[in-house]
């Protein structure tokens, strides 16, 4: 779980150019959007991608994104659950 | 009479480097790629904007001129009714392309929503919008080559019909293979009388 971490951190900072942030300012449980990575609708939909491209992962209904993209341990959690890939 | 109106300051941003009423500010090492260069730029100019990093290379290229031309103004922007009048050959080729070479593959077919929202030049008129909250006239036209005679008229228009009291317009390129950027201001203040054969002069420096 530790390695998908980090490897979903990874994978955000690239996906959605986020230039000034290291993998160590990402804390696990901090939230993505809002306050805390500050993501905006279209990075969301950049997140949706990304669990189909890298997980295999289909996400249909939007509500379902609110939950699953709270935060690093969320997503983590989701992926390791539901991935095909 | 016809009240006459002045570019009060011109930028160019051409080959790694960029240059402000004529004097060059910034330079990179002409092997640079853009993506190095645009952000080196921005670190010189001092932008503190990070959704400028998500940005599309036009509009990165027109922001970064425009920061240069704004910060050069010391005025607040949202306060100076400034419209915005751009201009390119290529349109949004540049991202195109690359939303095309997404979709290509059927079996890899992963369009990005990031990229696809570059897909139209006139995008970067609203990037600048955003960033110096404008709520101005806007117009982006593609043309073979940069028109003189045409922003000319256009600028005056609509500083003569009380539409802005300033706007910022110029010619913004980009391909693969290449860049541009050439942006000023037009305004009632200034010392370069805002008529084409300025115009030509300036784009050609």
């Amino acid at each position: 779980m530790e390695n998908l971490k980090h490897e979903l951190k990874t994978k955000i900072i690239e996906a959605l150019n986020l230039e000034d942030i290291a993998i160590e300012d990402i804390n696990d449980d901090d939230p993505l959007f809002g306050d805390g990575l500050g993501l905006d609708s279209i990075d969301a939909l950049e997140l949706i991608v990304l669990m189909d491209k890298d997980y295999g992962i289909k996400l249909t209904d939007p509500k379902e994104g609110k939950t699953i993209f709270q935060s690093i341990n969320t997503m983590a959690a989701y992926i390791t659950e539901h991935r095909s890939k | 009479m016809r009240k006459p109106f002045f570019i009060s300051d011109y930028v160019s941003i051409r080959k790694n480097s960029l240059s402000l009423n004529g004097e060059t500010i910034f330079s990179d090492a002409q092997e640079t790629s853009f993506k190095d260069f645009s952000k080196n730029l921005y670190k010189h100019i001092e932008m503190n904007y990070p959704k400028f990093y998500k940005m599309d290379n036009l509009s990165k290229l027109a922001l970064l001129a425009t920061e240069t031309l704004f910060k050069n103004k010391n005025f607040i922007p949202e306060q100076e009714e400034i419209a915005l009048l751009l201009s390119n050959k290529s349109s949004s080729l540049d991202t195109d392309l690359k939303h095309q070479e997404s979709i290509a593959d059927e079996n890899h077919f992963f369009p990005s929503p990031a990229v696809f929202v570059y897909t139209l030049a006139n995008i970067c008129l609203g990037e600048i919008s955003i960033k110096y909250k404008l709520q101005t006239e806007n117009a982006f036209f593609v043309f073979e080559s940069f028109q003189p005679d045409f922003m000319t008229v256009y600028a005056e228009q609509l500083l003569q019909t009380g539409k802005a009291k300033k706007v910022l317009c110029g010619w913004v390129e980009y391909t693969e293979d290449s860049y541009e950027a050439f942006i000023y201001l037009v305004d009632e203040q200034g010392v370069l009388e805002n008529r084409s054969e300025t115009l030509k002069k300036l784009y050609l420096e």
